[in-house]
């Protein structure tokens, strides 16, 4: 029997990847998007640029389901995010400024817990070391003593063995030497080829637009798209 | 329960005791603190009887004090790198994560218990009867089975708040006086404490039980529901 949860429909494949009209986020009661229209089509990378409060880490919180529409119309993964957001957590992964990673467990750990999480296989888990570039010694190294790039690829490598369809990353590059940066445009790359969608807000604007296909601008709470 | 759901956690559980394995929390700080806590308990009311009659309830309060630092701990596993957050964008089921929290505490809480009961043996002075070991036992593992369940709802709780440090304390200490009273009153009975009969320690382990399955049916559906902020 298909699970919903995991294998969405042919009619949510077609669906945009995200999907926002006049959608309307209060934070504390306060309107921290105020009136977003945003449409991201599958495989895309979209930059989301903007000052600091302007309400791009709001915006990738509402695409995850962690921050509720208050208003409009809003689509995620051909999912209205105003009704069961269950069966469209399994697809998003949403990478912040913390890994969520367990820093006493090793890096093969992390990822088999992850697969046993969300039921992967040895091989997809396997794959997923690889190609983050984690295989080998550096997979039976405990996180606590990775780099931070290394910490930022084994997390990317975590929403690979979920199989998410959409990331969401909160400043990636936070953090990260210039070859580690590298090493992380490589594989959200990757993941891009193999058909995942990704919004990226990033203060790191050269970098990320060499990455990005298109860039927005949150300013106020609201989107409008750059030059 | 479906078997994926025992499954995850299960997974979640092994998880949590590994992590416990490797890092020693457990053995290096909180069975020292608990250890030091019984000493005070003897230092404060000296000899004369008093000790020996109090041990009871001097080592659950013992059990209840460490096991405040066992579910700050548990937690902060969730909470230090955003592993919660994690958790909840996955949507990973929130019944089989209490269930998996709550079962890795037990665990780590029953070895605790244990301890600090040999150390009422060796500080305080009680003598276990043969009569009374099953309903020492039982009431060891009733009273553990809800203070798990109770330290996992509200360190999911305070895990989704600020100031968790502070809350947790304010939260668990009341609730969890029907498990202070039980279990101290189950262990009075089955050491003979006060010439109490065996008999009457059993209604105690009811109450204990009751309690366990109340809080763990409550946490198990409403825990989804916790972690959301």
């Amino acid at each position: 029997m298909s699970d919903p949860a995991t294998n969405p429909t042919p009619a949510d494949r077609s669906a945009p990847a995200v999907d926002l009209r006049g959608v309307i986020a209060l934070l504390g009661g306060f309107p921290a998007l105020s009136g977003i229209d945003l449409r991201v089509e599958r495989g895309e990378i979209v930059l989301v640029a903007g000052p600091n409060g302007a309400g791009k880490s709001t915006l990738l919180n509402v695409c995850a389901g962690l921050v509720p529409v208050a208003r409009g119309h809003a689509e995620v993964l051909g999912t209205d995010l105003r009704g069961d957001r269950g069966a469209l957590r399994h697809r998003i992964g949403l990478l912040g400024h913390r890994n969520g990673l367990y820093a006493d467990l090793t890096v093969a750990e992390n990822l088999a817990f992850w697969a046993d999480m969300v039921g992967a296989n040895e091989a997809e888990t396997a794959a997923a070391l690889t190609s983050a570039g984690l295989d080998g010694r550096l997979s039976s190294v405990r996180v606590s003593a990775l780099s931070a790039g290394q910490r930022r690829r084994t997390a990317l490598a975590v929403l690979l063995v979920r199989r998410a369809e959409l990331w969401l990353l909160d400043e990636p590059h936070a953090g990260l030497d210039p070859s580690g940066r590298d090493e992380l445009d490589d594989l959200i790359r990757l993941a891009v080829a193999s058909g995942v969608t990704v919004i990226l807000a990033s203060h790191d604007l050269e970098r990320s637009r060499a990455l990005a296909g298109r860039e927005i601008v949150v300013k106020g709470g609201t989107v409008s798209e750059a030059a | 329960m479906s078997p994926g759901r025992i499954r995850l956690a299960r997974r979640l559980a092994a998880k949590d005791l590994l992590i416990e394995r490797r890092s020693r929390v457990l053995v290096n700080q909180v069975l020292p603190f608990s250890g030091l806590v019984m000493v005070v308990f003897a230092f404060a009311l000296g000899t004369g009887g008093v000790l020996e009659r109090a041990a009871p309830g001097l080592v659950w309060l013992a059990v209840l004090f460490s096991s405040l630092s066992t579910v700050q701990r548990s937690f902060g596993l969730e909470t230090a790198d955003g592993a919660m957050e994690s958790l909840r964008v996955a949507g990973v089921d929130p019944i089989a994560l209490f269930l998996g929290k709550a079962a890795a505490l037990a665990i780590e809480l029953l070895v605790l218990v244990t301890v600090l009961l040999g150390l009422a043996v060796v500080l305080y002075g009680t003598e276990p009867r043969a009569e009374g070991i099953v309903l020492l036992v039982t009431t060891a593992i009733s009273a553990t089975l809800g203070l798990a369940a109770l330290g996992t709802i509200y360190g999911g709780l305070a895990a989704g708040g600020s100031g968790r440090e502070t809350l947790l304390p304010l939260l668990v200490l009341p609730v969890a006086a029907p498990v202070l009273i039980g279990a101290t009153r189950g262990v009075e009975a089955a050491l003979g404490t006060d010439r109490t009969a065996v008999s009457e320690g059993w209604p105690w382990v009811g109450l204990l039980l009751v309690f366990a399955v109340a809080i763990g049916v409550g946490g198990a559906l409403a825990f989804g529901t916790l972690i959301e902020d």
